[in-house]
């Protein structure tokens, strides 16, 4: 791999971009949109993920076994969250229910705290 | 890009290459885990975006703290460029060094997160967001200090050009802390 696209002047400006990503996601939610607040959180973490992984790791610069490795366990990872989702998110079913059990805030806090 | 060291594998990378990437998949599977449940009772319960909840978590601090963990990531790159392409490993020991600082920063701006975040109540016992939240954070944590120790002795090495590839490998695991990170700051702190 040639230096242009791996040396330190690359790795700079991989990480200005990782910056203003950071910006962009911290400043999504003052917008006050929920689905784009969502979109810059996690649609720019997916984003920055990349980046780290292609240019600081350099996966694709490793055999292409890696790759499959590292898929392999996000695939079960999703396996996990489908197995198990059901159970978690659904509060009845058929011939079931979860108690509800109703969680307050603690007392003497009043919001984000400085 | 070309490895420091040269041993031959039927893998086709270095032993100690292949064994960081091991460590990061059985990493993926134990942080994956964690954040698919948190994604799960977070999507079951509305509440948890409210004040008490993730609306009390101080989304300041985990900017911060973001940037600070991308800095350091970018000091351990340009530590394993040093030692790979410029075979100068003082130079990469003090690259080392920053990257380590920027953990032990990131620690101390936890620790006053925390500190804040008990004083105000909020322990892991407040309810079952904030398990999640010091569960996470301090599994999170617990690699940042694992990473620091190792960064260390590899630097310490690295200072007398001894064993230049290690820097890479813990350069590696240390940008995987990284990632985790990145997904932890918008579920934490950005999602409310």
């Amino acid at each position: 791999m040639s230096d242009e696209t791996h040396g330190p002047a690359h790795y700079k400006k991989i990480w200005a971009l990782l910056v203003v990503l950071l910006a962009i996601s911290f400043l999504g939610p003052f917008v006050g949109i929920h689905w784009l607040t969502l979109a810059t959180a996690f649609g720019i973490a997916i984003w920055k993920a990349w980046l780290v992984l292609k240019n600081f790791m350099h996966i694709t610069a490793q055999p292409r076994f890696v790759s499959y490795m590292v898929a392999t366990c996000l695939v079960f990872m999703l396996l996990f969250y489908a197995g198990t989702a059901g159970d978690v998110m659904k509060h009845s079913g058929d011939q079931w229910y979860k108690p509800q059990v109703e969680q307050s805030a603690p007392v003497g806090h009043h919001g984000e705290h400085e | 890009m070309r490895p420091v060291a040269t041993t031959r594998s039927t893998s086709g990378m270095t032993t100690g290459r292949l064994a960081v990437w091991w460590v990061i998949c059985s990493e993926i599977v134990i942080f994956g885990g964690i954040l698919g449940s948190y994604i799960m009772s977070r999507i079951a319960h509305d509440g948890w975006g409210h004040i008490g909840f993730a609306g009390s978590t101080n989304a300041y601090i985990g900017l911060t703290n973001t940037f600070v963990l991308l800095t350091s990531s970018l000091f351990a790159v340009l530590g394993h460029y040093a030692a790979e392409h410029e075979q100068d490993g003082p130079k990469a020991a003090r690259y080392l060094y920053l990257t380590a600082g920027g953990g032990g920063l990131f620690l101390c701006i936890k620790a006053f997160e925390w500190t804040t975040e008990i004083g105000h109540g909020l322990t892991i016992t407040a309810n079952n967001f904030w398990s999640f939240y010091y569960v996470a954070a301090g599994v999170h944590a617990s690699h940042v200090i694992a990473g620091m120790i190792i960064m260390l002795i590899v630097a310490q090495r690295a200072k007398k050009n001894l064993d230049l590839h290690r820097v890479e490998l813990v350069g590696v695991y240390w940008h995987f802390v990284d990632l985790v990170w990145i997904f932890l700051f918008p579920l934490l702190y950005i999602a409310k």
